[in-house]
């Protein structure tokens, strides 16, 4: 066995690896750039090695200085963890050249299933069903519409040296075929630097369903169940969960042994992942196969009990599998919620920032955490905003869907914007619940985005009540104040009035023991709590049943979330709601007439001048966040009446940066 | 005697109902209270003792003897807000426009009087159309009356404005003697000449909205300090306001229980400071994890925000908070700033309240408009309210303290009681770069002497050692335990005593 390894990665698969290599017993090398100089997998490390400039072009994916790391301290092996250097044929190449293991498959893997076209010609050898298509590259445009036309449109074409939705279009007819071709060879350029280009036939209704397989170095070959991957949103994945709700046994063995056929096929070794479109009649075809460990990993650990770094290690140390196949038993239900610095009613556009207020939920046996930040950590504009996995665990789908709905109430992230609460309302919904999923699920369920305030809570009662109780104890520690008129000290009367939106609902809040009893009309909360003025989690039993919400205070509102939820809450004596209801309601200011930021980035282009007259559709401003370049265009014919930011000049998410006549 | 009391009971009618009940609706049409709805609003349920409701005005020109209403405008007295004792007045809008006459400024001269013999607080709720005109000369006496009341009670016990509506004319000058000045939005407007009056002068078209709404004076004039969202917000927000001020100027702020333990630790500091020295970061974040409970009230979001002012407690103890803010300009010091930061210094002074100085600046803003705006003077207005305050004052230096700003900034050298720093706090006439060019003019054109000279100046001065090893800062503390050394050290400085010579005023350079 190792007794030390490097782990090639940062965030939390760095904390990940590691935990597993602490655990056996084997000394740790992180590696990181300039900006994660503080980071959680450097301090977990047991030596630090700096690889360059924050751009991961210049430090995580630079080859060199990640084999003089390991010379340098001795390391024996590196783990690559998934992205950056993870399925890249050149780093095991010259892994391999310096005498250094290389913890995952051997080149010949890495290549052939790293290109889209000749994993799916392999796969079709090794006996596992592919989706109907053409898998040569396509010479033109005219050559595409052939092709799509012996498919059978709906055809999708993609980018041959692809990932992550780039390079890919779905078209339904010859002209969108021809118009498809373009743009997608066009992005192949410009994203992977090949314009190659390839088709195959669409899957309407398609579920993401994935194997996981195993491989030694003895010619032994297992899979471990799969994953399902359906919940994404442009091709990135959202929710993962393991078994499937889709599968049945007979099924599972098909795709099982299909994808333990093509890793024998490449000769692998290590873990890996085969990755099925499955269509609604549970037709299952080859999609493509990941040559490293996958994000959503644990939750077949979960489920299986196996730890798959620990396999891997053992694997690329010479060791044999500790288990066959008719070892491999799956037990519950595994359910993981990716946590993304992102906005959801924006569009889902990634918010980087510092994380000023940073608690996870408590670890347990059914909740697991796997993250690479702590409070005051930075969210990087260099890096995947990825903040955190929560893995949940229960004994069926139900448990551990309510576990992770549990977890979430309880993740508190200020400082950069998060998809909490669109995560729990997704694992709320009814269609979600009855495990009716497709990869188009966000997208049919949430076409206008997600916005919290607009989700309904399940018992419109419990915010009401939970606002009246928190109002009631900071009016009780008020009343506490020095300095009042002897004998006319205040006294907090019982009667409340909580306002949200316009409505008021009249309540009564008198103490009990531990807590508060919360009346409105004939409905009864008795809130047992131990909250205390500046908290941001309220935890407490109400009626027996224990719930989480998170507060905020803006203004004088209380913002409450739960279960993706949110509602503001005005808090004010029956007498002042009478009053309140006399106030005018003020319709939002007219913003329509300015071309806001989207997102905080730089602005990089300003195509247009006062004075200007544009048509709709053209592009006004260019803004880049993220390394990405986002274009600003007209919504409809305007006349630029001012222009209120500088090229060049950083921006603020909402900053105007034109105003129109 | 049953006739006094059916009398009596006629004429309380008639002064609930101001102007009347067309008069109201009106008033409410417009998404405004009335002035008894919001002293109502204001007070403790029940707590209202009237004054002076049967005065009437003694104009009988233009007709006036026939139109008297009991009140004359403005409902005056005394309640609580939170149990402790405050004197209101509010002009009613209903009631000949709320205009000010001669009995009007009587009965507001009434309640200041009386607020002042007992030293309780006054808040003004302001919404009048300006002077009564009938009365002429009479009605600007009243103004001027109430103006010299307002000056007698200042730095005596704190004044409120709450701007519920027009104030235009000679009668801003009342609200702007006061200590705050709160706005509501769309509402109110404040202005000493209205729009028709510049248009004619100036040829400026502008409304008056843009000219003296809340917005204007929260974001450019720095006139007002807080800009609430309508009239039930804006005395909500004025009753908790309330809670941090002292009832005068012989008594400390008040002090509530709190949960939140003076040890808490925030490990969280320790990353907030980027390695950058360019890079800006959020110092609230300081105030909201030093301050309990992260309750923070501040005073002036919108203007100046190149410095931070506002109330927070810290074991349970009010304490005012000024912070440079390195988001906004770097945090330098500026002519807006340094008036914003140096009448909030002035006002927690007047008031024993204590101040907790966060320094970060890199220094005063250079430029012509700086210059001729007079960054000589008002630059000093914060220098002369540090230097002349005698309440215990705590300063932490997170990051730069350079050149003069960082002497104005609460300093040793200017009675700070404890001058506290972080390991990345530099305290130096200027930054390494600045310095290194002035210093080696000389090796200007060798880039790798300057690059050498600027990281030898770097390491000796880029540090909070110097200023340790002569006295000018108490210690270097780990940023996780700012809390823990603050409340510390505001414990420690509860008894502190402290007087300047005595004098007539000083001369604040105005």
């Amino acid at each position: 066995m190792f007794h030390k390894i490097l782990i090639a990665n940062r965030g939390e698969i760095a904390c990940r690896v590691m935990k597993t290599a602490h655990r056996m017993g084997i000394a740790t090398v992180a590696v990181h750039s300039d900006a994660d100089r503080d980071a959680l997998h450097v301090r977990m490390a047991d030596e630090a090695v700096h690889i360059g400039p924050a751009p991961s072009a210049e430090s995580y994916l630079v080859i060199d200085r990640i084999v003089d790391a390991c010379k340098a301290t001795g390391a024996q092996a590196v783990h690559p963890g998934y992205g950056f250097l993870s399925e890249n044929a050149a780093f095991t190449e010259a892994l391999d050249a310096a005498g250094i293991t290389f913890i995952g498959p051997g080149v010949k893997a890495i290549t052939s299933m790293g290109d889209k076209i000749t994993s799916k010609k392999l796969a079709a050898e090794a006996g596992v069903s592919t989706v109907p298509g053409y898998t040569d590259i396509i010479d033109g445009p005219d050559h595409a519409v052939k092709i799509a036309r012996d498919i059978g449109y709906p055809v999708m074409l993609k980018a041959s040296a692809g990932g992550g939705g780039k390079g890919m279009r779905v078209v339904w007819n010859d002209d969108e075929c021809r118009d498809g071709f373009e743009r997608a060879t066009n992005e192949a350029v410009s994203s992977f630097g090949d314009g190659r280009v390839f088709a195959e036939k669409f899957i309407e209704e398609p579920r993401h369903i994935e194997i996981q397989v195993l491989a030694d170095t003895h010619g032994n070959v297992i899979y471990l169940g799969e994953r399902e991957c359906s919940i994404q949103r442009r091709h990135q994945k959202v929710i993962e969960e393991a078994p499937s709700p889709f599968l049945n046994k007979k099924t599972r063995k098909a795709m099982g042994e299909q994808a333990v056929a093509l890793a024998r096929a490449v000769d692998y070794r290590s873990a890996g992942t085969v990755e099925f479109i499955v269509d609604a009649d549970r037709n299952f075809y080859f999609l493509e196969m990941n040559t490293r460990l996958q994000v959503e990993h644990p939750v077949t650990e979960l489920i299986t009990g196996q730890d798959l770094v620990e396999l891997m290690i053992r694997v690329a140390a010479g060791e044999k599998l500790p288990l066959a196949q008719e070892d491999v038993t799956l037990k519950g239900w595994a359910v993981e919620a990716r946590v993304y610095a992102e906005d959801p009613f924006r569009n889902f556009l990634p918010s980087i920032g510092r994380l000023s207020h940073y608690q996870p939920p408590a670890e347990s046996d059914t909740v697991r955490i796997d993250t690479g930040i702590r409070e005051g950590s930075e969210v990087s504009m260099y890096y995947d905003p990825m903040i955190a996995k929560v893995i949940t665990y229960g004994d069926d789908r139900e448990q551990a869907i309510d576990n992770m709905n549990d977890a979430l109430d309880a993740y508190l992230i200020r400082g950069v914007s998060h998809n909490i609460s669109f995560l729990n309302a997704l694992l709320a919904h009814p269609r979600f619940r009855e495990g009716r999923l497709s990869t188009n699920f966000i997208a049919e369920e949430y076409p206008e985005g997600f916005h919290a305030a607009d989700v309904p809570h399940d018992e419109p009662g419990l915010p009401v009540a939970i606002a009246a109780m928190v109002h009631r104890t900071l009016m009780d520690r008020a009343a506490k104040l020095e300095g009042q008129l002897p004998s006319h000290e205040k006294t907090v009367s019982p009667e409340f009035a909580v306002i949200i939106a316009r409505d008021a609902h009249a309540v009564n809040v008198v103490p009990v023991d531990g807590g508060f009893e919360v009346t409105d009309k004939d409905d009864v909360y008795r809130i047992i709590t131990r909250w205390q003025p500046g908290q941001a989690l309220i935890e407490a039993v109400v009626n027996g049943k224990p719930v989480c919400f998170q507060l905020d205070r803006v203004g004088l509102r209380y913002r409450l979330s739960h279960r993706g939820s949110q509602v503001e809450a005005l808090v004010v004596s029956p007498k002042v709601a009478e009053l309140a209801a006399l106030m005018p309601e003020k319709e939002p200011p007219d913003l329509s007439r300015f071309l806001l930021s989207p997102m905080p980035g730089l602005l990089v282009r300003l195509a247009v001048a006062a004075g200007d007259e544009v048509k709709a559709g053209e592009e006004l401003a260019v803004v880049e966040a993220m390394k990405m370049e986002n274009s600003l265009r007209a919504d409809e014919d305007v006349v630029v009446a001012k222009v209120l930011a500088d090229q060049g000049q950083s921006l603020v998410v909402d900053q105007p940066i034109l105003e129109f006549e | 005697m049953q006739d006094i009391i059916q009398r009596l009971a006629d004429k309380r009618d008639a002064a609930q109902l101001g102007g009347g009940q067309r008069r109201i609706d009106a008033q409410h049409a417009k998404g405004k209270l009335t002035a008894r709805e919001r002293i109502d609003l204001l007070l403790d349920d029940g707590s209202f003792e009237e004054w002076d409701q049967f005065v009437e005005h003694r104009c009988t020109d233009f007709g006036m003897a026939e139109q008297k209403i009991p009140g004359d405008g403005v409902v005056t007295g005394y309640g609580t807000i939170n149990g402790r004792l405050v004197f209101v007045f509010s002009q009613d809008f209903t009631v000949f426009g709320g205009s000010l006459s001669e009995s009007h400024a009587e009965k507001i001269c009434k309640i200041m009087d009386q607020a002042m013999k007992v030293g309780a607080p006054v808040i003004g709720l302001n919404d009048s159309g300006g002077a009564r005109i009938q009365e002429g000369v009479a009605s600007l006496g009243g103004y001027a009356d109430v103006f010299q009341k307002n000056v007698l009670a200042s730095g005596v016990v704190p004044q409120i404005s709450v701007i519920m509506g027009p104030c235009a004319g000679g009668a801003v000058y009342s609200p702007a003697m006061t200590d705050f000045i709160f706005m509501v939005q769309d509402t109110s407007y404040m202005f000493v000449t209205g729009p028709d009056v510049v248009k004619t002068v100036t040829h400026e078209v502008v409304t008056a909205e843009e000219l003296g709404g809340a917005t204007t004076h929260t974001t450019k004039s720095g006139v007002a300090d807080l800009a609430l969202e309508n009239d039930v917000e804006a005395l909500l927000m004025t009753r908790r306001f309330f809670n941090f001020l002292p009832a005068n100027n012989r008594q400390k702020a008040p002090v509530w229980p709190t949960e939140d333990p003076g040890s808490r630790l925030e490990p969280s500091l320790d990353t907030l400071v980027p390695d950058d020295p360019a890079r800006p970061y959020d110092i609230r974040e300081v105030i909201l994890k030093v301050a309990d409970e992260g309750d923070f009230f501040e005073i002036q979001p919108g203007y100046a925000q190149n410095i931070v002012v506002g109330f927070i407690r810290i074991e349970g103890h009010v304490v005012g908070v000024i912070a440079n803010q390195p988001m906004v300009l770097a945090g330098c010091l500026d002519i807006d700033s340094a008036k914003k930061g140096g009448r909030f210094v002035r006002f927690c002074d007047a008031f024993n309240i204590p101040i907790l100085t966060l320094v970060d600046v890199p220094g005063f803003m250079p430029g012509t408009s700086q210059e001729y705006g007079g960054i000589i003077k008002h630059g000093a207005k914060l220098l002369y309210a540090y230097a002349e305050a005698t309440v215990p004052k705590v300063t932490l230096i997170t990051r730069k303290a350079y050149g003069g700003a960082y002497d104005v900034m609460a300093s040793k050298h200017l009675r700070g009681d404890v001058n506290l720093a972080w390991p990345s706090a530099e305290i130096a006439v200027m930054g390494p770069k600045g310095a290194v060019e002035i210093i080696f003019r000389k090796d200007l054109g060798d880039e790798d002497k300057i690059a050498a000279r600027t990281e030898e100046y770097r390491q000796k001065f880029a540090n909070p050692f110097i200023a340790g090893s002569r006295g000018y800062i108490d210690d270097v503390i780990m940023p996780r335990d700012t809390r823990v050394r603050v409340s510390r050290s505001f414990a420690m400085l509860r008894d502190k005593k402290l007087e300047n010579p005595w004098r007539k005023h000083g001369n604040i350079p105005l």
